[in-house]
């Protein structure tokens, strides 16, 4: 058995990363003064030439013995992963010049998570799927404790790495069991060896391990305790990433495993899927009500987000496919948008995070609560934006599939959302006026006013990017 | 093969015993010298298997490493094992269910175990035959050939849990002041002796 350098060419992205994160580590050593900014403005870079390399890589591969998997459906995925990091990125650089605790580690974590989750979603093997994700889960659990000084954060970072070490035992478990039943780990052979067998109670024990690990990866009900409080505590510009970059990551990943190896025991995991995603669609409608802080608000948000778009997972053919594709699409520009505008809350140099605070925001910048207002209708589903464009496609496919009941499930959990969301833009027109936020700066105005753009012009031309879904959905099926 | 037979009974049941005393002592500091046995034993029952650089590796890193630095923790911190044990017997009987529960549960699962029928012909990186190949070469054929890329993504692991150890622990005080070593060398007697020539009877001013 010999190595050829050939065999890296798939991989090259990754390998480009990996190694610019190490080169930062190195510039954030040496140089002299802190380099938080400059670091993240060269992060930017490093996503922009990694997308590039992806662009440019070959359409289909496989390397590293079978390990590790590219093809229409990776690359598409990866690149979402790496809009969602750039922007943040450019997110941190603006919070750096405003906070004083902004550290040159921050966009370095940021980068070897996105890295973590690249090879998350080109795993073609449950040990890569493993490596994956332990990569990406160890860089945010240090994001999430990132305010080492503050008893929120710290006790956020411990929640999150306690129950996250749980969750990847469970997926270890899991996979031990699915191990012994196929007598392999890579998603090929395993595929083979459960068309072959019948549903043993062991190898089904073993899958909703595997799930129940994966669903708290992307804070899916009965294992989203962790989501508000981490969001709560984390940085504002690293809760935009949490919100976007592992839930991308980690559905790709959903649908990848469920529809590859585990695709001919639909049968069994389809009623889980079922059962997780009415309780996230439920669960982040109701809970949010209540809520008076916004970012746990987006916490609670993005628990109900995630379970439409497990919908799409439950129908388990190439239309669910793309609507879950094209669901997150939307998804990470409706958040990274929302955040900015979180980010741009800001009363004489300070941050301020309560719903309330944003009162009066229409007299003091209405040019944010305008973007603002056009966010919170799309995450509602309101027919002429984006976001109701992302449900549609998977509520007709569920309906196609004959998911009927989910679908309505779905419909009226998302009129519950709506009085929340629609709940903050009441607060930005009518309410009485409170102290008007500090100027927003250039790059946030910049992301949240593209990003409130995208959601209204977005119904014109929305063939192009359906197409994109589409042809990622369709190389998920061929290979 | 009667010398074999005794030795794998020898190691085995010192090895039972001393897992068992690891947790029974009261001694935090006891425990750890009987888990050094474990391993030592564990590493006997390697070399019988004929997996001679897995018992090295054992008592290397292990022994050499792991056990040594349990010690050291185990030393550092005053851990008082009555105050931890105080909750025993409240809990006990909520674990005792738990554990049964579990205990039924892996016995449903491995009693109905039932393999695929693909699962022998599905095998991936079969062990090499052991006369071809030594203990080492196959180890390292597999962990830095056909798991290559497994290993480099395990060191990046590695690297972030480095990385976030800092991260998380580090402080830099601006006003400690160090010892450096290369100043104090580099002192000449110039630097801090003034000789003074005192004119009798003056004195120094």
């Amino acid at each position: 058995m010999t190595f050829e350098l050939a065999s890296l060419t798939p991989a090259i992205p990754e390998i480009f990363l990996a190694l610019s994160g190490m080169l930062f580590l190195m510039i954030g050593v040496f140089r002299k003064e802190d380099s938080t900014q400059l670091l993240s403005w060269l992060g930017v870079a490093a996503m922009a030439v990694t997308g590039y390399l992806i662009i440019r890589g070959p359409e289909t591969a496989l390397t590293f013995q079978d390990l590790f998997i590219v093809n229409g459906f990776t690359s598409f995925a990866k690149i979402l992963v790496l809009i969602g990091a750039a922007l943040t990125l450019l997110m941190i650089n603006s919070w750096a010049q405003v906070a004083k605790t902004a550290r040159f580690e921050l966009p370095i974590l940021v980068v070897f998570a996105t890295l973590g989750m690249m090879m998350m979603v080109s795993a073609n093997d449950l040990i890569s799927v493993y490596l994956g994700l332990e990569l990406q889960s160890l860089s945010l659990y240090v994001l999430a404790a990132y305010h080492r000084d503050n008893t929120r954060s710290t006790e956020a970072g411990v929640k999150y790495f306690v129950l996250g070490a749980l969750a990847s035992g469970l997926l270890l478990y899991g996979s031990s069991l699915v191990y012994g039943f196929g007598g392999t780990t890579a998603f090929a052979g395993l595929a083979a060896a459960m068309h072959g067998g019948e549903a043993h109670l062991g190898v089904v024990i073993g899958i909703v391990f595997v799930i129940a690990g994966l669903a708290f990866k992307v804070s899916a009900v009965p294992f989203h305790m962790w989501t508000p409080d981490v969001y709560e505590g984390a940085p504002t510009p690293i809760t935009a990433f949490f919100s976007v970059g592992p839930k991308i990551a980690a559905l790709c990943l959903f649908l990848r495993i469920l529809v590859g190896p585990f695709a001919p025991m639909i049968e069994q995991w389809q009623q889980v899927i079922v059962l997780i995603s009415i309780l996230s669609m439920l669960w982040g409608s109701f809970a949010a009500i209540a809520q008076k802080n916004i970012k746990r608000l987006m916490a609670y948000s993005s628990i109900g987000h995630v379970g439409y778009a497990l919908i799409g997972l439950v129908v388990g053919n190439e239309e669910g496919a793309r609507g879950l594709l094209f669901y997150l699409l939307i998804y990470l520009f409706m958040n990274i948008g929302t955040f900015a505008v979180i980010l741009s809350m800001r009363v004489n140099g300070k941050y301020v995070e309560e719903i309330s605070d944003l009162s009066g925001l229409q007299k003091n910048h209405p040019g944010m609560a305008m973007a603002l207002a056009a966010l919170m209708f799309s995450m509602a589903g309101i027919p002429p934006l984006a976001g109701f464009l992302g449900k549609y496609f998977i509520f007709v496919a569920a309906v196609n599939a004959g998911f009927v009941p989910l679908a309505i499930i779905g419909l009226l959990a998302s009129v519950v959302g709506a009085f929340y969301y629609i709940r903050i833009i009441k607060v930005i027109y009518f309410d009485e006026p409170g102290a008007a936020f500090d100027k927003p700066d250039a790059v946030n105005s910049a992301i949240m006013g593209v990003c409130a753009a995208l959601m209204l012009v977005y119904f014109v031309v929305p063939s192009k990017l359906v197409e994109g879904a589409a042809s990622a959905a369709r190389a998920l099926f061929l290979g | 093969m009667i010398i074999a037979t005794l030795a794998f009974y020898l190691f085995a049941i010192v090895a039972v015993i001393s897992a068992l005393n690891v947790i029974l002592q009261r001694n935090p500091v006891h425990s750890v010298l009987w888990l050094i046995l474990t391993f030592f034993n564990a590493a006997g029952l390697f070399v019988l298997l004929g997996a001679e650089f897995v018992a090295m590796i054992l008592v290397v890193v292990y022994v050499g490493a792991v056990a040594v630095l349990f010690l050291f923790v185990v030393m550092m911190l005053d851990i008082n094992i009555t105050l931890i044990r105080e909750g025993f017997l409240k809990y006990f009987w909520a674990g005792a269910i738990i554990g049964i529960v579990l205990l039924v549960e892996l016995a449903v699962v491995f009693g109905g175990w039932a393999m695929s029928p693909e699962a022998e012909s599905l095998r991936i990186a079969p062990a090499p035959a052991p006369d071809a190949l030594s203990n080492t070469e196959a180890l390292g054929t597999l962990l830095y050939t056909h798991y290559a890329y497994l290993f480099q993504a395990a060191g990046l692991v590695l690297l972030v849990a480095m990385v976030g150890a800092i991260v998380l622990t580090l402080r830099r005080r601006p006003n400690v002041r160090k010892q450096k070593i290369a100043n104090q060398v580099n002192r000449s007697v110039a630097d801090t002796l003034e000789v003074v020539k005192v004119e009798t009877g003056k004195g120094v001013s």
